[in-house]
C-alpha cells in the first residue's frame, strides 16, 4: 500500500474533522474492503482514519421496540448476540453467514453499509426491516439509502454511527454464497412487519432492492408456495464468472422462498 | 514389526516445528546485507516491448538496480529450458521458443516479468516499479485451447506455425481404426479438462546470493528438487558450473508439482545479486502466484471407445490438444504425451489404443504438472467413457468395468500404449469399494432423496497411475533430458544415531517421519535418533527430487540399498568382535547375533567400534560407517483403486453435494498409514476441487479473470464429505519394500467419480467445475421437452 496519514480519533466530532482536514481522506471502520483495497494499491488515500477509538459508534442496545446496533459492531458480536438473538433472530442468523470467522471479527455494520458493495449481506436486512441508518447529522430510512453501485444517500464527509432495527414480527434470510468469497451471490431477507410483508434482496442487483409484487403475494398469503408462480427479471441484474444475470433472477425466487420457510 | 517401523501410524516428527511457528521456509531466511526485488509483470497477454525507460524508478529512493532482458542477454545468461524432448509423429523436434529469464522484446502472457526492480526494501522496490516506463504496443493475444492452432490465430512465437508445438502419436492406429470400423458399439465424447491453479500455500520465493570471494553462488529457493534446478540453472542458463552453484530448498509450504519447474525469479534474482553485490530476495504476493505459477491440465479432447457385442473393449481412439501456455515449462512437452497417453489402458485388456496429441502455445501462462500430471487427464476421459459406455449399453457400470479388467493371472501385462503391469487386483479394490459405499443399498436412498425433491446419482472411477518415476532407461528412450533413479545416504556417528541424507524433497509429505520408520525397521535405530536432511545439493547425494509419487518408491528404496550396506560392513565387524565367521552372523532387530547362540553385539556397538576400531585388524572394513546407495527402478510402479462417488443434486440451484466418498486404494505395502490416510485425503479434495469448483477463466484478451481467492475457488472442509477409505494391498514387485507411491492418487482418481455421479443424478453431462449454474441450466435444458409435452 501507498503512504497515508493514520488517525484515531476518540470521537465522531474529531473523526468528521480529520475527514474534513485530509485532502482525500477515508475512514476505516473493519476495513475488510478498505484494507485489500490498499494493499493491492487500488487506492491511494492522503489519510486512513480508524473509527475503532470511538467509544460511542459501539455496543448493541435494545431502545423500545428496536435494536440498535453501533456502526462499529463487528458481525461477529451481532452473530454472537444473544440480545440480537431474542429480538430478532433472523438478523442474528445473518451476521453469522457473513464471509469466515476471521471477516466477522474485523468487519462492522456501519463499514458494511457505508461501502453498499453489491453482495454484502447487511443491506438485506437494513432493507427488509425498515431499518434507519443514523448518522453524525441525521436518520435516513432504509428505502432512501441504497443509490446504486456502491452508492449511497451518504454525504462525502458523512458517519454512520448506528442502526436501528425495529422488531418485526418475523424475518428469515436465505444466502446463496458465492463459493470463492462467500459473498452473497443472492441473499433473500423476508420480514413480517407491522406495516405488511417486506422482501429485500442483495447480491443480485447493483445494490439492495425490494420486491413489491412478491410482498404483495405475501401479503396475501405469507407461504413459499405463493411465490411459485413469480419471477424476476434478469435484466439490470449483476452477472458475472459465478452466476449470469438469469440464474441470478432465478435463485432470488428460490431463495425467497426459503427465506419464507426460515422465518422465525 | 520394529516399533514404529514399517506399517506404524507414527505421529509426524516434523510437525512441531510447522505448528509451533519452527519452519524454515525461504522467506522466514534473511541474508546479511539482503536487498529486495519486485517484478514488473506484462499487464498484457501479447504486447510487442518497443521500450524500457527505467531512468526514473533508478532515482526513486533505495533503488540499486533495474534489470530488464537486456542485462540478462549481457551477462551472457541464456533462457530457461524444456528438458523432456518430444518428436512430432513426422520426426520432427517439438518446437521449443525461446523463454527469456525477462522478456526479450515481447511479452506473451499476463503475468510475464518485464524488468526486476532491486532496492534497500521491497516496499521501495514496488514503489519504484511504478515509474518504469514501458512503451506497448498492444497485440491480439491467442488464448482458446481449441482455436489455438487454427489459421488466422496471433502468433505466440515468430517461426513457430500454427502455435503448434508438435504433433505426436501414440499406438496403433490402423488397428484400432479396423477395430473401431468393425465394432458393434462405439461411445464417443469430448472432454475439456479444465485448467487450473496450483495455489500451494507457501507462494514461491528465492534468495540470490552471489560470493565474490569464491565467486559462486548460493540459491535459497522454493523447489521440489534442487539438483535438478542447480543442474539447470548451471548447464543450461549458464548461470556458474554446478560447483559454484548451491541450491538450498528449504522447508517448502506445499508444491503439487508447481515447484518441480526452474523459474525466471530465481534466476533473475542470480543476477542481480552478482550485479548490486548484495544477496536479493523475492518473495512472491498470492496475485504474483496465481498468474506466474505453472497451471495444470488445459486439454480438449475427442474420444471413441469401441466395443464388441459383449460390451468388451476393443479399442480407443483419442485426439487431444493441449495447452503449452506461452513457453514450454520444464517438463510441460511430457505431461500430456508419456504421463498421458501411456495410461490410455487404465485397468482394462483393451487391445488396441491410438492417441494423437497436439500441444499448442497460447498467450496464457505455462502449464506444466499439477498433481498427477497427465494421469488425471487420462482417467478423467477413460472412466468417463468407460461409465458412458455402461449406460448406453445399459449394463451396471461396475460389471462393464469388471468384465474388462485386466485378470490378476494376466501379470505382468503389456499394454498397448507402452507400459507393462507388474502386478495388480483390480476386482478386489471394486468389491471392497462397492461394499463400503454401500452400492446395493443405493436405489434406497435416490428414493428417499426424491422424495425430499432432491436427485441423487453414483459415479465410479477405476483408475490407475504409473508412478516411482522412473526407470532411467526406458524414459532416456522416450526423450527425457535426466535419469531418474534416486540417492540415499546414511551416515552414522561414534553414539550410534544417524542422519540420512535423501536426493528427494519433502514439502508436505512426512518424509522425516517416513523415511526413519524405513531405519527404525531395516536397522532398529529409533526415530528419535534419526534424522532426515533434504534439500541442499552441498549435503545430499545428488538426487533428483520428488514428484509423480517416486520418493518412497525410488528414494525410499535407495535408503533401504543403503541400509543393507550397513548391514554387511556390519557383518564384518560384528564377526570379528564375536570370533564368528561372517556367514555366520544374522542381523535382526538392531542386533548381530552368532547364528544359534545368544552371542550377539548390537548395531550401536558395531558402529562405536567402526568409529573407534581399536579391536579391528587392518584391511578388514575401512572406518566408518556411512553408506551411499543409488537406486534405479526397474519399472514404474502401478498404484490403482476404485473410488465410489454418491452425490445428491438440488434441483432448485443446480447445488451439488457429496454425499458419501469411498476411496480403495492398492498403495502396495505401507508404511505409515495415517500419513497415506492423509496423501489420499488431500489428493481426493484437489480432485474434487477439480470437478465441482476450480477453474481458470481467461477473458477473450488474455486477462486471468479467476486470479485471487474472490473468484478462484479452493476446496474447503465444510464442501466435502467425511471420506470412506480403506486399501487393498497387490507388492510392487520390483522394488524390497513392495511400494508404489500414493501421493497423486487421490487427485487422479475422483474428478471422475463425482462427474460420474453428477450425470448419474440429473442424466446429461456438464463440464468440469460442474458449478451450481451449469448444473441448474442442464436441468433447465433437460426439462424443456417435458414442459412442452
Amino acid at each position: 500500500m501507498y503512504a497515508f496519514e493514520f488517525h484515531r480519533p476518540s470521537s465522531v466530532a474529531d473523526a468528521i474533522a480529520a475527514l474534513k482536514a485530509a485532502s482525500d481522506g477515508k475512514l476505516m471502520a473493519g476495513g475488510q474492503t478498505l484494507i485489500p483495497t490498499l494493499k493491492q494499491r487500488l487506492a491511494q488515500p492522503s489519510d486512513v482514519i480508524d473509527l475503532g477509538g470511538i467509544k460511542e459508534l459501539h455496543g448493541i442496545r435494545q431502545d423500545g421496540n428496536s435494536l440498535v446496533i453501533g456502526a462499529m459492531a463487528k458481525h461477529g458480536e451481532v452473530a454472537g448476540s444473544d440480545l440480537v438473538k431474542s429480538v430478532i433472530p433472523g438478523l442474528h442468523e445473518l451476521a453469522g453467514l457473513i464471509g469466515d470467522p476471521q471477516v466477522r471479527n474485523r468487519g462492522t455494520i456501519g463499514g458494511s453499509l457505508a461501502n453498499s458493495d453489491p453482495a454484502a449481506d447487511y443491506p438485506a436486512a437494513v432493507l427488509a426491516l425498515n431499518a434507519t441508518i443514523k448518522t453524525d447529522r441525521r436518520s435516513i430510512a432504509a428505502d432512501d439509502y441504497f443509490t446504486g453501485l456502491f452508492q449511497t444517500a451518504l454525504a462525502d464527509d458523512e458517519l454512520i454511527t448506528a442502526i436501528s432495527f425495529p422488531r418485526p414480527e418475523a424475518c428469515g434470510y436465505a444466502k446463496f454464497r458465492n463459493p470463492a468469497s462467500r459473498y452473497a451471490i443472492v441473499g433473500v431477507m423476508v420480514a413480517r412487519t407491522g406495516g405488511g410483508v417486506r422482501v429485500a434482496v442483495t447480491g443480485a442487483g447493483p445494490c439492495a432492492f425490494r420486491l413489491p409484487d412478491f410482498e404483495r403475494a405475501l401479503a396475501g398469503s405469507f407461504s413459499a408456495d405463493a411465490l411459485a408462480g413469480l419471477s424476476v427479471s434478469p435484466s439490470g441484474l449483476n452477472s458475472d464468472m459465478h452466476a449470469s444475470a438469469e440464474y441470478r433472477a432465478h435463485l432470488v425466487r428460490v431463495m425467497a422462498q426459503r427465506a419464507v420457510k426460515a422465518v422465525r | 514389526m520394529a516399533e514404529n517401523g514399517i506399517g506404524a501410524s507414527v505421529r509426524r516428527k516434523e510437525d512441531y516445528r510447522f505448528i509451533t511457528g519452527g519452519g524454515q521456509y525461504v522467506d522466514d531466511i534473511n541474508r546479511p546485507g539482503q536487498a529486495y526485488a519486485y517484478f514488473l509483470r506484462s499487464p498484457h497477454a501479447h504486447a510487442a516491448i518497443r521500450g524500457i525507460d527505467a531512468s526514473q524508478a533508478l532515482a526513486a529512493p533505495g533503488v540499486l538496480a533495474v534489470l530488464t532482458g537486456d542485462d540478462v542477454k549481457a551477462a551472457g545468461w541464456g533462457g530457461l529450458i524444456c528438458g523432456w524432448m518430444v518428436k512430432s509423429k513426422d520426426g520432427s523436434d517439438m518446437k521449443a521458443g525461446p523463454h527469456p529469464i525477462l522478456c526479450q522484446g515481447k511479452a506473451r502472457y499476463v503475468g510475464d516479468p518485464v524488468a526486476m526492480v532491486v532496492a534497500e526494501t521491497y516496499l521501495q522496490a514496488k514503489d519504484a516499479a511504478e515509474l518504469v516506463e514501458v512503451d506497448y504496443d498492444v497485440l491480439p493475444a491467442c488464448v482458446a485451447t481449441d482455436k489455438a492452432d487454427q489459421p488466422g490465430q496471433p502468433q505466440v512465437h515468430d517461426g513457430i506455425a500454427n502455435n503448434a508445438v508438435y504433433n505426436w502419436e501414440l499406438g496403433d492406429k490402423a488397428a484400432v481404426d479396423a477395430a473401431i470400423a468393425a465394432a458393434a458399439h462405439v461411445t464417443k465424447l469430448d472432454f475439456v479438462n479444465n485448467r487450473l491453479v496450483p495455489n500451494a500455500m507457501e507462494p514461491r520465493a528465492a534468495i540470490g546470493d552471489y560470493d565474490r570471494a569464491s565467486n559462486g553462488f548460493t540459491l535459497h529457493t522454493t523447489s521440489q528438487n534442487p539438483h535438478v534446478a542447480r543442474l539447470v540453472i548451471s548447464a543450461f542458463v549458464g548461470v556458474a558450473p554446478e560447483h559454484k552453484l548451491r541450491v538450498i530448498a528449504p522447508d517448502v509450504g506445499g508444491g503439487f508439482g508447481s515447484k518441480i519447474f526452474i523459474y525466471n525469479e530465481e534466476c533473475a534474482c542470480l543476477l542481480a545479486s552478482r550485479m548490486v553485490r548484495r544477496p536479493v530476495k523475492w518473495t512472491a504476493e498470492r496475485s504474483e502466484s496465481f498468474v506466474s505459477d505453472a497451471h495444470g491440465r488445459d486439454h480438449v479432447t475427442h474420444a471413441e471407445l469401441a466395443m464388441d457385442r459383449d460390451g468388451r473393449f476393443t479399442a480407443l481412439r483419442v485426439h487431444t490438444k493441449a495447452n503449452m501456455g506461452a513457453y514450454l515449462s520444464t517438463f510441460a512437452s511430457c505431461v500430456p504425451t508419456y504421463l498421458y497417453a501411456t495410461l490410455l489402458a487404465g485397468q482394462y485388456k483393451t487391445p488396441a489404443i491410438y492417441c494423437e496429441v497436439d500441444a499448442v502455445y497460447t498467450n496464457t501462462t505455462p502449464v506444466d504438472a499439477y498433481r498427477g500430471a497427465g494421469r488425471p487427464e487420462a482417467t478423467f476421459l477413460l472412466e468417463t467413457i468407460v461409465e458412458t459406455a455402461a449406460k448406453e449399453l445399459g449394463v451396471d457400470p461396475a460389471e462393464l468395468r469388471r468384465r474388462n479388467f485386466i485378470e490378476p493371472s494376466a501379470f505382468p501385462y503389456q499394454t498397448p500404449v507402452a507400459l507393462v503391469y507388474d502386478i495388480g487386483n483390480y476386482g478386489a479394490h471394486l468389491d471392497k469399494a462397492l461394499e463400503l459405499a454401500d452400492y446395493a443399498g443405493f436405489a434406497g436412498r435416490r428414493a428417499k432423496s426424491e422424495a425430499r425433491g432432491k436427485l441423487r446419482g453414483v459415479g465410479f472411477s477405476c483408475y490407475i497411475e504409473a508412478c516411482g518415476i522412473a526407470p532411467s532407461a526406458v524414459v532416456g528412450s522416450l526423450g527425457a533430458g535426466v535419469g531418474l533413479w534416486e540417492s540415499a545416504k546414511i551416515r552414522f556417528t561414534h553414539t550410534g544415531v544417524c542422519q540420512v541424507l535423501t536426493g528427494t524433497h519433502t514439502h508436505g509429505q512426512g518424509h522425516e517421519t517416513t523415511f526413519a520408520q524405513l531405519i527404525a525397521d531395516k536397522l532398529g535405530v529409533p526415530i528419535d535418533n534419526v534424522e532426515v536432511v533434504h534439500g541442499d545439493t552441498d549435503k545430499t547425494p545428488v538426487g533428483m527430487g520428488t514428484y509423480g509419487s517416486r520418493s518412497l518408491a525410488v528414494g525410499g528404496q535407495a535408503i533401504v540399498n543403503a541400509a543393507e550396506k550397513i548391514i554387511a560392513k556390519g557383518k564384518k565387524i560384528a564377526a570379528h568382535l564375536l570370533e564368528a565367521a561372517e556367514a555366520d552372523i544374522e542381523f535382526q532387530n538392531g542386533s548381530f547375533t552368532v547364528k544359534g547362540t545368544d552371542r550377539s553385539k548390537s548395531l550401536g556397538e558395531v558402529v562405536f567400534e567402526a568409529y573407534v576400531p581399536h579391536h579391528i585388524p587392518q584391511g578388514l572394513v575401512e572406518p566408518g560407517m556411512e553408506e551411499t546407495a543409488f537406486y534405479d527402478p526397474a519399472n514404474f510402479t502401478y498404484p490403482s483403486g476404485t473410488y465410489i462417488c454418491e452425490v445428491e443434486v438440488d434441483q432448485d440451484t443446480g447445488v451439488v453435494e457429496i454425499d458419501r466418498f469411498v476411496a480403495v486404494d492398492d498403495f502396495g505395502k505401507v508404511i505409515n498409514p495415517m500419513i497415506v490416510e492423509g496423501q489420499v485425503h488431500g489428493g481426493l479434495a484437489q480432485g474434487i476441487g477439480q470437478a465441482l469448483i476450480e477453474g481458470c477463466v481467461y477473458d477473450e484478451a488474455g486477462q486471468l479473470l479467476s486470479a485471487s481467492y474472490m473468484d478462484y475457488c479452493m476446496p474447503r472442509a465444510d464442501g466435502l464429505p467425511d471420506f470412506q477409505i480403506a486399501t487393498t494391498e497387490t507388492p510392487c514387485t520390483h522394488n524390497t519394500l513392495g511400494v508404489k507411491g500414493c501421493g497423486e492418487a487421490g487427485a487422479i482418481g475422483s474428478p471422475p467419480a463425482v462427474m460420474n455421479a453428477i450425470t448419474d443424478a440429473i442424466g446429461v453431462r456438464v463440464s468440469m467445475p460442474a458449478t451450481p449454474e451449469k448444473v441448474w441450466r442442464a436441468l433447465q435444458n433437460r426439462q424443456m421437452p417435458q414442459a412442452a409435452e
